[in-house]
């Protein structure tokens, strides 16, 4: 039989998913340059406390309100504390506060949208009236609400920022559902004997992906942002412990006097990290979608 | 009139760079029809975008010119081009509903061409408009020049393409696949309204096509593209009645026919072992009297927002134990419908399936992707692309019915995949690959693969080649007549090709408007057809006196 089924196409070899990323770096620099900035982030995160010079909490009244030197690179702050240190110190929370805020939106805002999206129907109805209910306050309002509801603690900055960011996946991934939730693959999928729930969680979910990785990497970058903005107004994290919101309100009060160091610095590694997270969502988009693959 | 001399043209891509058409020369002289004719990735788009200048940012000119008269389009600038646009040189695009802007009345789409080139002022813009309107037959154009795309068929939609691209009387017509996806009855209306426009304006005309007998019709010289390269040109008649290269040959031979049989279409008929196994397979074709699926009285309606739509109704059918049964239609028959029915994907509204003699509508359809039922009804999709997932590889592709719905092991669930690439003559190599790195052919044997692996007794084929080439085509209906004798499978072949159903089934059903007006075996209903509806489709299929017998079974023909 197999005479008239010859095939005389060509094979070629396929990629590796190291391959497939080693390709999305060169092809894109920017993707490249985002990586080494996640990974600088990522060091400094976990090696920060080795890395500090100086302890981040111990105060030295005989060096207060120092401006950058060789000693204390990013000067030193109005109880003599090492502003360099404490930035590289806060990197680890500030980063924790932001992923697992964005985990903890994306695991339900995916599940509300899915549910919502492929069974549609009054399920769908409810839901996304409640999703535009949250959307309709002040996120930022919001937030502080919920802080100074719960008390201010770091669990309860990921808790509000992981609620005001809900609705934004569960819109996404339900609008991404939805057009896939008839599509010829989970059609095939129903034939092959998958359940309604294997159908949306082994097959039209992970399709969904590619842009919901854009989502998530610009939100890091907006929940770094959010949970900085509730501690410079003093619900969140408290002091003395580094936190880079806390040591720009900090600065703030400094700035006119012209010890620029203690607001600029904590900024300036702010700035840094949300810039990374925005860089980042594009090439993470490609690495997760297999179409993009040779 | 145009004069294409030894273009090439490559594109830049993460493989390096590619050559699309290399050294091609073609003239289109006044009033002449040319007709491109190859299988996908011959370079015949290519070449015509190339002429509008039209080219993706990675593509290049490499050599060659295109003189359009005394011009030489590949100098002229972006502005002199978009003169020659339209006004001169006009296209019509294969996917009209693709072509025109879906949040724009139709008539406003018209109007801006005619303003662009000057040809009419705000005041005279919306009478010149209707006129063009109704210059492609459209009834009532008043009422279509208000109207949005998708508010009108696919066939309107093209009318109203062509409308646009002869607005401001070009000389030159491109029509890029101008029926592809369009049903046969509206693509011969199509077919024949261009025709008959650019013989009254005196225009030339390109076509681009990869179906022959089409091309065969409409077009005075044919040009035959493979790999970039012209391999073959000549005037129609003689072109496919005495084919020289052998890839003309080949592409003459794959194009189903009366008169030749599946065999024929193979590029080596006379094979010893394929025609030990026609043998084989005619002796096995007759389709013993015991029912599998028995059908009474099969009714579906939707309720939409302007009301109840009738989509099946009434529909009564037996399919026989290794049965072949065609079921014809166009779309909105409801030949899909009847088949998502008979698939249990979708709950019907009344009537009876009875699947050896079992009621198969005792479950829902919920459950029914439990059933053990479920491994015997099984179907191969029209688009290959779109049914397999994106994410999936060929291998996990396969093996998910066999995972989901029986209790292999690994190593059996490995070695069944093996055996079922095999069958479909899928190399072992390709299975580590996602369906964006397959070949149409290579997806649509994963398709048929993945739909074989439980032994299905009923096989539902829904427009299965529609998205091949002609001579992947004819691989891949030998390979599932094949597999039918083999696994000893009924099949309801799902499609609106009169000529490959002819082929591929016992008997055929003819569906319109969710009723079966017509059945028969294939021979009588489609040789002597008793509806005036199947006389109407079987008088739409392209129709070209050379092409009737192939080159090589002119002795079969005979039979």
């Amino acid at each position: 039989m197999n005479s008239t089924v010859t095939l005389t196409e060509p094979v070629q070899p396929s990629q590796s998913a190291l391959q497939h990323i080693i390709y999305v770096m060169r092809e894109n620099p920017v993707t490249l340059v985002s990586f080494m900035m996640l990974a600088v982030l990522v060091v400094i995160a976990v090696a920060g406390h080795w890395l500090a010079p100086f302890d981040p909490l111990a105060s030295d009244s005989s060096a207060v309100l120092q401006p950058p030197s060789t000693t204390h690179w990013f000067g030193t702050d109005n109880v003599g504390r090492d502003v360099f240190s404490r930035v590289l110190v806060a990197t680890r929370l500030d980063l924790q506060i932001s992923v697992m805020a964005v985990s903890l939106s994306f695991v339900i805002g995916s599940l509300l949208g899915a549910v919502a999206g492929y069974w549609g129907g009054w399920l769908d109805v409810c839901l996304s009236r409640i999703l535009d209910t949250i959307m309709a306050f002040p996120l930022f309002v919001l937030a502080m609400g919920i802080v100074a509801a719960l008390g201010n603690t770091v669990e309860n900055i990921i808790y509000a920022t992981a609620i005001i960011n809900i609705p934004f996946y569960a819109r996404l991934i339900r609008a991404e559902v939805n057009i896939r939730r008839d599509s010829g693959f989970a059609v095939s999928a129903r034939l092959s004997g998958n359940s309604e729930i294997r159908v949306l969680a082994f097959h039209v979910f992970p399709n969904t992906l590619p842009p919901v990785m854009v989502q998530l990497s610009l939100n890091l970058g907006w929940a770094i942002l959010n949970a900085a903005g509730l501690s410079f107004i003093g619900l969140g994290v408290r002091p003395p412990t580094p936190e880079w919101g806390i040591m720009v309100a900090e600065g703030s009060q400094y700035i006119v006097s012209g010890e620029w160091w203690m607001a600029v610095f904590p900024g300036l590694a702010l700035m840094f990290a949300v810039f990374t997270f925005n860089l980042l969502g594009d090439g993470l988009r490609d690495i997760v979608d297999p179409r993009t693959r040779k | 009139m145009l004069k294409i001399t030894n273009l090439a043209v490559s594109f830049n891509t993460r493989n390096g760079t590619v050559t699309a058409v290399r050294d091609i020369s073609l003239d289109v002289a006044a009033g002449q029809k040319v007709g491109i004719v190859g299988e996908s990735g011959s370079g015949k788009s290519v070449t015509a975008f190339s002429i509008m200048r039209l080219l993706d940012d990675g593509g290049q000119n490499d050599a060659g010119t295109i003189h359009y008269q005394d011009i030489n389009l590949l100098q002229c600038s972006e502005q002199e081009m978009r003169d020659i646009r339209g006004r001169e040189i006009s296209m019509v695009f294969q996917n009209p509903r693709a072509a025109l802007n879906p949040i724009r009345k139709v008539g406003y789409q018209i109007e801006d061409v005619l303003r662009r080139h000057s040809r009419s002022t705000r005041q005279s813009a919306r009478r010149h408009a209707i006129e063009a309107l109704s210059a492609v037959k459209i009834n009532d154009p008043q009422a279509v020049y208000g109207r949005y795309p998708f508010e009108l068929s696919g066939g309107m939609c093209q009318r109203v393409v062509i409308a646009i691209a002869l607005a401001c009387d070009p000389r030159l017509l491109i029509a890029d696949e101008p029926t592809t996806g369009l049903d046969i009855t509206t693509q011969k209306v199509v077919m024949e309204l261009i025709d008959e426009l650019i013989t009254e304006r005196q225009m030339s005309a390109i076509l681009i096509t990869h179906d022959l007998a089409l091309a065969a019709q409409y077009c005075d010289h044919i040009v035959v593209m493979k790999d970039g390269e012209i391999v073959e040109s000549g005037d129609s008649v003689t072109l496919f009645a005495t084919p020289q290269h052998a890839y003309t040959r080949k592409l003459v031979n794959a194009t189903p026919r009366t008169g030749a049989s599946l065999r024929d279409l193979l590029p080596s008929p006379s094979d010893a072992k394929t025609s030990q196994l026609t043998n084989k397979v005619t002796s096995l074709a007759p389709a013993r009297p015991a029912p599998l699926l028995e059908v009474n009285n099969l009714v579906k309606t939707f309720t939409t927002a302007s009301g109840v739509v009738n989509a099946v109704k009434d529909v009564s059918f037996t399919i026989h134990r290794n049965e072949s049964v065609g079921l014809v239609g166009e779309s909105g028959s409801g030949k899909s419908t009847t088949s998502s029915l008979l698939m249990r994907l979708d709950h019907c509204s009344s009537g009876q399936i009875l699947f050896e003699g079992r009621n198969l509508l005792d479950v829902t359809t919920k459950q029914f992707a439990k059933d053990p039922r479920r491994a015997s009804l099984q179907m191969v999709f029209q688009d290959a692309g779109d049914s397999l997932n994106p994410r999936h590889t060929a291998e996990m592709l396969i093996v998910e019915p066999i995972a989901r719905l029986t209790n292999m092991n690994r190593k059996e669930k490995k070695a069944r995949v093996s055996e079922l690439a095999q069958m479909v003559g899928l190399p072992e190599a390709l299975l580590t690959r996602y369906q964006h790195q397959l070949s149409g052919g290579q997806k649509a044997r994963v398709g048929i693969a993945r739909a074989i692996a439980l032994n299905p007794k009923l096989l539902i084929l829904d427009e299965p080649t529609a998205a091949l080439d002609v001579s992947i085509q004819a691989i891949v209906l030998n390979l599932l007549h094949d597999l039918r004798a083999e696994l000893d499978m009924s099949y309801l072949f799902v499609s609106h090709d009169l000529r490959v159903v002819e082929l591929m089934c016992d008997n055929v059903m003819v569906m319109r408007h969710g009723e079966i007006i017509e059945r028969g075996s294939a021979k009588q209903v489609l040789q002597q057809p008793q509806h005036p509806y199947t006389r109407e489709l079987l008088a739409a299929v392209p129709q070209s006196p050379e092409l009737q017998y192939g080159p090589n079974t002119s002795n079969r023909a005979v039979l």
